[in-house]
């Protein structure tokens, strides 16, 4: 963790707490995570803003944190796989893709997780097109993404009242 | 269902859906080097010099003058060299690292190095090719009088393209030299085969070389041979860094630019039909091997072994030649060869029956091979073959029959409609003798005095869930809770050598020594002390002894099974297809876990169909791969998956874990043709060529409407 400094870095709530990066403002959120709050669980598949394997929230909202410069979040919060598995929600979705096994080689999970909990937010009883649309941004080699789908549409229905 | 079927919660999946699993990447780098490669920008050239500029402290140069060993990379032949010597035979060919701390510093060094070449002739295209790396030929029955008798010969040329694995996580490594021992992990298939390399690339004894496999992101088989090339160049940088770990972590582009991919091929079929049945089929199969050899042997040998499919031909000729061009060495993709023959010998068993005016289905089923019939290289089917239950099942799910008439009718509209139903095998486990002469797999089993249990195999959980189903087979033999049943990642210090992660083989063979070990274990419990319990590999007898010099005997102890039907929408003003419905059966044996067998199914049956349509990927004039990046090479999304109906049909295999059998591969194997005879419904015209795009349809639309 870096030295708090007020009058140096930028300054942006991680996953709930007040943090300010060192680093130059262009540099990639995804790198600031995991090189300077060693936040590996945001993964690096392409820095091309293709994969998703670096999804994180906004705000509450997905995006690639490989296209997202450190300088432009500036107060905003970013909620990454770290802060996320502490939640409620989180325990359901877990749970729901683990009776799936809905988790093959793991890489792009904490990415299919994130983009769950911002589908679910939007649609808490998401139609089966709204998953599909919702998880597009997120690649996954291993499963075929029926499993993904199937334990969303269960993260849905145990979870009523969460989202 | 067997009890030991039932779904459990995967080994691995908390740490992995909450980030905290560790892949290669995520090791903190304050103490660790890092490398950068340098590539060659020419398909084949001859490096005149190299001038490297002054460099700032900590940081240096690893070329092949530093491998203390020998500069070749085990494989299956050793033409690979670590790091190029006197010549560079494709683009991306590695010449040297450059070692530092800094990354963005290590990049601007790297682009003042300066390479005299002298250009030399490239091959490019397979068909200019004039060295073939490998040459094989074998056959049964007599051709003469087949050909001689035909009331009617079919030729026809298939071509197949390239297909990158697109794992998840690129490829990654960290070496680290101390004390006369190198130490290698991170992301790959195949421990004990990285070991091999390092020994004989550092010059080091077996006991100075550790790996130690990292959770993996994916493999598919392209972690298979390409860790021990990366483990080779990474260690010599660690070697001469003395003491410093130095890490190189592939970005998208250079992993899929420069690491192995499927062998791009061209299957030229020639049948002799007689009385409505195939009686001869001479196959000439040509797969592009790429600069080196790597594992073109291996995958070339499985491909032509399925040559003839699921279907019993009297007459046999087979030739098939690995070639070499100056582009990437292509190497291990799920299905090793068979997708190719497979998309050749099924397309062409639908063009023989539509010129006969005979439904493709019921032509195939009339050659389907049966227990006891004689596969392509002389050995036996010896267990229930299970397609044409198999073929019910699917016919029922996907209403076959009625859709395939409805289709069947002159089409109108923009939209036009098909279905398309494929039959396959995948050979389970090695190809011919080699689990026999060459793996000689070894597990152990430890129990430590309090009675939990750990399983030493050196077996790579790559998403496949082999952490999990061994650890159910241990458990169910020992009836000890899943939990007191645990398996680490590899390490070779540690484990005996079981085998590579590969060829469908794991679950199959190494689960049933695991199983073979615990019964044993059971026997001599004692409580409250440590034992050690050992397997080794052994041939079931019944297997017929495999010559590969000859092609003869059995090619595999078993089969598994696969029937999928595939339905398609095209759209005829832009070519697009939709698949509105897959439906497939698989058998595998039984399922050790029905959720991780369902999963493997279903991935690897999209993979397939990725395979046949929008997975393109190719190399220009020069020899350079063009779709380097998630932009331009597509693999499919959540958008793109089908309606997909899979299930599993269980036909027992005695000689493997309560009778399991190999499963990974099967599913991608047949995808292929299935998806592609449905739009040959639906466009009332041939394909003969993976991966069909949207263009290829606009212009079979175009000629059957000249037609």
């Amino acid at each position: 963790m870096q030295m708090m400094n007020e009058q140096t870095g930028i300054p942006f709530i991680l996953n709930g707490r007040p943090v300010r990066s060192l680093s130059a403002p262009g540099t990639r959120l995804l790198e600031v995570l995991r090189d300077e709050f060693h936040l590996t669980g945001t993964k690096c598949g392409c820095k091309e803003g293709e994969c998703g394997a670096c999804s994180v929230l906004i705000n509450g909202r997905l995006v690639t944190s490989c296209l997202i410069a450190v300088g432009s979040i500036a107060q905003q919060a970013v909620l990454t796989i770290e802060g996320y598995r502490e939640t409620e929600r989180f325990a359901v979705l877990d749970a729901a893709f683990a009776d799936m096994a809905a988790v093959q080689c793991g890489f792009c999970t904490p990415g299919m997780v994130l983009a769950t909990e911002a589908l679910l937010s939007e649609h808490p009883h998401p139609s089966a097109e709204e998953i599909r649309q919702g998880l597009s941004g997120n690649l996954c080699r291993c499963t075929g993404y029926q499993a993904l789908i199937q334990a969303v549409r269960t993260a849905a229905q145990r979870g009523a009242g969460l989202w | 269902m067997m009890p030991i079927s039932q779904s459990v919660i995967k080994k691995d999946h908390l740490a992995k859906a909450c980030g905290q699993a560790m892949y290669v990447a995520d090791y903190d780098t304050t103490q660790m080097l890092q490398g950068l490669i340098l590539r060659s920008p020419h398909a084949h050239a001859k490096i005149l010099s190299m001038t490297y500029p002054p460099l700032p402290e900590g940081y240096f140069t690893v070329d092949y003058r530093d491998v203390p060993g020998i500069n070749e990379v085990h494989i299956v032949k050793d033409d690979t060299p670590v790091y190029a010597d006197a010549t560079v035979e494709y683009i991306g060919d590695p010449i040297m690292m450059l070692v530092g701390p800094d990354e963005r510093e290590l990049e601007r060094l790297l682009a003042q190095i300066e390479v005299n070449y002298e250009l030399l002739p490239a091959i490019i295209d397979v068909r200019d090719g004039d060295t073939a790396f490998f040459d094989y030929h074998f056959g049964k029955g007599d051709m003469d009088q087949a050909w001689a008798e035909a009331d009617q010969i079919f030729e026809e040329c298939f071509e197949t393209g390239y297909q990158e694995q697109a794992y998840l996580e690129p490829q990654g490594l960290i070496a680290d030299y101390n004390q006369g021992k190198i130490t290698v992990r991170g992301s790959m298939q195949c421990p004990y085969y990285v070991h091999g390399a390092l020994a004989k690339a550092l010059g080091l004894t077996p006991d100075k070389v550790r790996v130690i496999q990292d959770v993996t992101g994916g493999g598919f088989g392209g972690k298979e041979d390409y860790p021990s090339i990366l483990a080779c160049q990474v260690a010599v940088a660690a070697y001469k860094a003395k003491g410093q770990p130095v890490r190189v972590i592939f970005g998208r582009r250079e992993d899929m630019e420069f690491t192995s991919k499927r062998h791009p091929s061209r299957c030229t079929y020639k049948a002799a039909v007689k009385n409505g049945r195939v009686t001869a089929l001479d196959a000439d199969v040509i797969f592009n091997a790429g600069a080196y050899t790597t594992l073109s042997a291996v995958v070339l040998q499985r491909g032509i072994i399925a040559a003839s499919g699921v279907y019993d031909i009297p007459a046999l000729k087979v030739h098939g030649a690995a070639i070499k061009t100056n582009t990437v060495p292509n190497g291990a993709y799920r299905g090793f060869g068979a997708p190719q023959t497979f998309f050749a010998v099924e397309m062409l068993m639908e063009h023989i029956a539509n010129a006969l005016d005979e439904e493709p289905l019921a032509f195939k089923l009339r050659h389907m091979v049966r227990q006891g019939s004689v596969t392509s290289t002389g050995g036996r089917y010896h267990f229930p073959v299970p397609l044409p239950a198999m073929v019910d099942e699917v016919r029922k799910m996907s209403d076959f029959e009625q859709k395939r008439q409805v289709y069947a009718r002159q089409q109108t509209g923009t939209t036009r409609r098909g279905i398309g139903i494929s039959l396959w095998f995948h050979g389970a486990g090695f190809t011919g003798s080699g689990e026999r002469d060459i793996i000689k797999a070894v597990t152990r089993l430890h129990k430590l005095a309090d009675g939990r249990v750990e399983i030493l195999a050196s077996q790579s959980d790559i998403g496949q869930g082999i952490k999990t189903t061994l650890c159910k087979i241990v458990a169910n033999e020992l009836n000890l809770p899943l939990d007191q049943v645990s398996y680490d990642n590899p390490d070779t210090d540690r484990v005996p050598d079981s085998g590579p992660t590969v060829a469908s083989r794991s679950l199959m063979t190494v689960g049933e020594l695991l199983r073979r070990a615990a019964i044993r274990l059971r026997s001599q419990w004692q409580e409250g002390v440590e034992q050690t319990v050992e397997e080794h590999f052994k041939e079931p007898d019944f297997v017929i002894p495999f010559y590969i010099d000859k092609f003869q005997g059995d090619a595999y102890p078993t089969y598994a099974w696969g029937v999928c039907a595939v339905e398609v929408a095209v759209d005829t003003l832009t070519g697009v297809n939709e698949i509105t419905g897959t439906w497939a059966s698989f058998d595998v044996g039984t399922p050790i876990d029905l959720n991780i067998v369902i999963g493997q199914m279903e991935g690897g049956l999209l993979q397939g169909l990725g395979y046949a349509s929008m997975e393109q990927l190719a190399a220009d004039q020069k020899g350079r791969i063009r779709n380097h990046s998630f932009s331009d090479y597509i693999i499919p999304t959540a958008m793109d998956v089908p309606l997909m109906k899979v299930q599993l049909h269980v036909e027992a295999y005695p000689d493997g874990p309560y009778g399991a059998k190999g499963a990974g591969e099967l599913p991608l194997v047949g995808a292929a043709p299935a998806y592609m005879s449905a739009l040959e419904q639906a466009l009332a015209g041939p394909i003969n060529h993976i991966p069909f795009s949207a263009e290829d349809a606009l212009k079979l639309i175009r000629q059957s409407r000249r037609a």
